[in-house]
């Protein structure tokens, strides 16, 4: 058990050194995602407690929360520079895909808000 | 002869070759464009042959929505509820059909009308299907190229043209979903193989579109919501994860469901229904792998990693299994459907859903129509398989697996070799396309190598080609005779298709065609002769009682109110008219007093030799019928197993009312010179019971062939 311990505290001590090294844009992305993702359990636990009466804007409500983390996670992987699979891809390309996405994704979530 | 003229000007060759370029783009794009009229111009045959009608018994009923959509509006569509079907029950139609094909069609026509083409509607709605299937063999370029090269997809487009497997549901006329669907089908497949090749959000969104769609038109969309996923996860066990699939199908599946959500029929099955489950875990199981795979990237230590693997892995295992069982424990999430369930197991519609077992499109293929609808295709496709495995990409998995899984469903239901074919199209067509791209470059180096040997300017590439080729002797020789058989195969392709649309699949089936005894045609149009007498002569809120295929054509060209159509929703309702035509005729009549019956309709073939007709389905309302009312037995009407109508059959059989109203006044008449009067042609028999008479019905109509016979109901009797 102490080394299992030992081990986590190991881990989250080297997680948090290397995490530190990671640029400042994808910091404020990582903290967007984490804030959508936060909501979406937030509103999950509102569900369990209240009851999942009007579906639909339940469905919408979590909906716009995780798709609004990926879409922002799938800009994280695109800008990234370390990444080299989307090294043809310019900075100013995929941040205008993710706000027409954006602007997809909730312009259908308020249709289906009701 | 461009090479000839290469030989001659090798100064300003840089400029030749762009012509050359030039050259193949004109040539590409008038190949495409000649690919494009003829996959419409193909479809025509049935409009040539009959004239511009809708065809068989489901269009019927999308040609009326689309009629009350362009005169109403979309609102008024969208919050339609028909009294005139199902009485008394009614149905929601705006709520319990996919919108697309309608939506489409009526646009067409606004927009038609927009550029001052006065068209009716009804001609729209029969063209629309060869419009899409000439807009297919587009996406099936794109495609091909896609995944191959530009050769392939030109290739895939002439195949997936004239394809009889996707022609037999898109001929003009035949107005039903599928004819969109598979455009939408193919076009969401391109999108998505598009996005992963690019990991481009704006692709993604694209195919979410195309996925939207594709919801919208027919519900064959959930192959597309399962085939996705399991694209996904074998990526993802062969160790081919890349962060653009991650891109591409997080994308899609999050845009695609909601979007898919905004159709009212559709609604919450995404979250709900079993059959979607699959694309939620997989989505759920990207999310895992990418957060896995960042903390790797971050950690870049293995030891460390593992560790951290471990207490992930189990605690995301428990979360998942835990939050399945409660969710199908609850009843929260639906268990699989039974058209599923028949998919996955071709015996289980037999023993469980016979409304399903009885739609003949529904059945297990047989050889024949696979030969009869893929021809050189077959063959081609293995090979085409193996071309894919040997140049393995992101693409040609994806195409591997739609043409594997596909071939399977096409199996287990005929009417599934629809999805099929584009699938085999593109796979046959990289077959194609690779061997005679070979050959010819084989022949090509051939004719190169003199000049080789004799100027400098070919360089020592083609000197060393030359080299190989002396080790291979007849290799000219057999490669032009490989070329020519391949040529000779896709004509014989090209002419079997031409024959198997103009023979088989162009016929209305609402006007049937014969052969008369000098030779000439005899057209039989009973059908529309009686729907016509009921909209002519029945009372506007008259009900008709017959069996559920012809209730979406009495709706839309008779008029008039019916009991049960062809959208079966209400199993207890077919199933109460199916007790009602095999019960007596005092029973029957009770059933049908309860029911407000006003007139019965049957469909009798025995004088024209017609098979599809009420008696040959009966056995199908008796099974149904018994199914939820225990009174009615199949071994009734049977005699010793065997289904007969002759003077040997079951009495049940020869009093219940189908047989009553089928044969009623049959007995007089002489069908054929030198048999019995009475002598049923369907059957090859002389009918068991001529003397037949009717107490609580009475004969109305019977259309000039006798095909269709309809009675009246007689008002209750007074009380003495």
């Amino acid at each position: 058990m102490p080394r299992a311990a030992s081990d986590a505290k190991l881990l989250i001590q080297s997680l948090n050194k290397a995490y530190a090294a990671t640029p400042t844009n994808l910091k404020i992305i990582d903290l967007y995602v984490i804030c959508a993702v936060a909501t979406a359990v937030i509103q999950v636990a509102y569900m369990g407690l209240v009851g999942s009466f009007p579906f639909n804007s339940f469905l919408s409500g979590v909906l716009s929360c995780i798709g609004t983390a990926v879409l922002a996670v799938c800009l994280r992987i695109q800008v990234n520079k370390d990444n080299k699979e989307f090294k043809d891809l310019p900075p100013e390309r995929a941040f205008a895909d993710f706000v027409l996405c954006n602007l997809v994704l909730h312009l259908v979530i308020m249709n289906f808000l009701g | 002869m461009v090479t000839t003229a290469l030989d001659f000007l090798p100064a300003p060759l840089r400029s030749l070759r762009l012509k050359t370029k030039q050259q193949e783009l004109l040539l590409r794009v008038s190949a495409l464009a000649l690919i494009y009229v003829l996959a419409f111009a193909v479809r025509l045959f049935s409009v040539l042959r009959y004239e511009s009608m809708i065809h068989e018994f489901d269009p019927y009923f999308n040609y009326r929505t689309t009629l009350f959509l362009s005169e109403n509006g979309f609102s008024e569509f969208w919050n339609w509820f028909d009294s005139e079907s199902w009485y008394p029950l009614g149905r929601v139609v705006g709520g319990t059909l996919f919108p697309g094909l309608m939506v489409t069609a009526a646009l067409l026509h606004r927009l038609l009308r927009a550029l001052s083409l006065a068209v009716h509607i009804r001609e729209v709605c029969v063209l629309t299907a060869p419009f899409f299937a000439a807009n297919t063999t587009l996406v099936a370029y794109a495609f091909g190229r896609e995944i191959w090269d530009s050769g392939a997809g030109l290739v895939a487009a002439a195949l997936i043209a004239i394809v009889p497997g996707y022609i037999s549901r898109s001929v003009a006329g035949s107005y039903d979903n599928e004819g969109v669907a598979i455009f939408a089908l193919l076009l969401t497949f391109y999108l998505f193989v598009r996005a992963v090749n690019t990991g481009s959000l704006a692709w993604a969104l694209a195919s979410a579109f195309g996925y939207f769609y594709m919801v919208s038109a027919w519900g064959g969309y959930v192959f597309i919501i399962n085939l996705v996923p399991l694209y996904v996860l074998v990526l993802l066990v062969t160790g081919r994860y890349s962060q653009r699939l991650y891109v591409a199908y997080n994308c899609m599946y999050v845009l695609g469901m909601l979007l898919a959500m905004q159709i009212r029929f559709v609604g919450f099955q995404h979250v709900q229904s079993g059959e979607h489950m699959a694309a939620m875990g997989v989505f759920f199981l990207l999310q895992v792998f990418f957060f896995l795979d960042w903390v790797k990237y971050l950690l870049n230590d293995a030891r460390l990693f593992k560790s951290f693997l471990r207490i992930t892995l189990t605690c995301v295992i428990t979360v998942g299994a835990l939050a399945l069982g409660i969710g199908t424990a609850s009843g929260y999430i639906s268990p699989w459907t039974g058209r599923f369930y028949s998919l996955l197991d071709p015996t289980y519609a037999k023993d469980h859903i016979p409304i399903i077992a009885s739609v003949s499109e529904h059945q297990p293929t047989a050889w024949s129509s696979f030969m009869f609808d893929f021809h050189i295709l077959l063959f081609l496709f293995p090979a085409g398989l193996y071309f894919c495995f040997k140049r393995l990409s992101d693409a040609t998995i994806f195409i591997v697996m739609y043409g594997l899984t596909s071939m399977y469903f096409a199996g287990v239901m005929v009417r599934l070799i629809l999805v099929a074919a584009p699938a085999v199209c593109l796979i046959s067509a990289i077959a194609a396309s690779a061997t005679i791209k070979n050959l010819t470059t084989l022949i090509r180096t051939k004719s190169k190598s003199p000049q080789a040997t004799s100027g400098k300017t070919t360089g020592s590439k083609a000197a060393a080609k030359g080299a190989v080729d002396q080790s291979l002797p007849f290799q000219h020789n057999a490669a032009i005779a490989l070329l020519l058989g391949a040529f000779y195969l896709l004509s014989r392709y090209a002419i079997h298709c031409t024959w198997v649309t103009s023979e088989a699949y162009s016929s209305p089936s609402i006007v049937l065609a014969a052969r008369g005894h000098n030779g000439g045609r005899v057209i039989f149009d009973d059908y529309r002769e009686a729907y016509y007498w009921l909209r002519q002569n029945t009372p506007p809120d008259a009900k008709i009682m017959s069996w559920w295929d012809y209730g979406y054509q009495i709706t839309a060209m008779g008029n008039r109110t019916v009991i049960v159509d062809n959208n079966t929703w209400n199993n207890t309702h077919i199933a109460t008219v199916g007790r009602a035509m095999s019960s007596y005729e005092d029973e029957a009549y009770e059933i049908m007093q309860s029911l407000d019956v006003n007139y019965v309709l049957v469909v009798f073939g025995g004088v024209t030799g017609y098979s599809s007709d009420d008696i040959n389905k009966f056995l199908w309302m008796v099974r149904i019928g018994g199914g939820v009312f225990p009174v009615i037995k199949e071994p009734d009407y049977l005699v010793n197993g065997e289904y007969r109508v002759d003077k040997g059959a079951a009495p049940k059989m020869l009093n219940c009312l189908m047989y009553k109203l089928c044969y009623y006044r049959f007995g007089e008449l002489t069908t054929e010179y030198g048999k019995p009067p009475g002598y049923d042609r369907v059957r090859g028999v002389e009918i068991g019971n001529k003397d037949i008479k009717l107490e609580y019905l009475e004969e109305a109509f019977t259309t000039s062939n006798w095909i269709v016979r309809i009675y009246k109901v007689k008002p209750p009797k007074n009380r003495s």
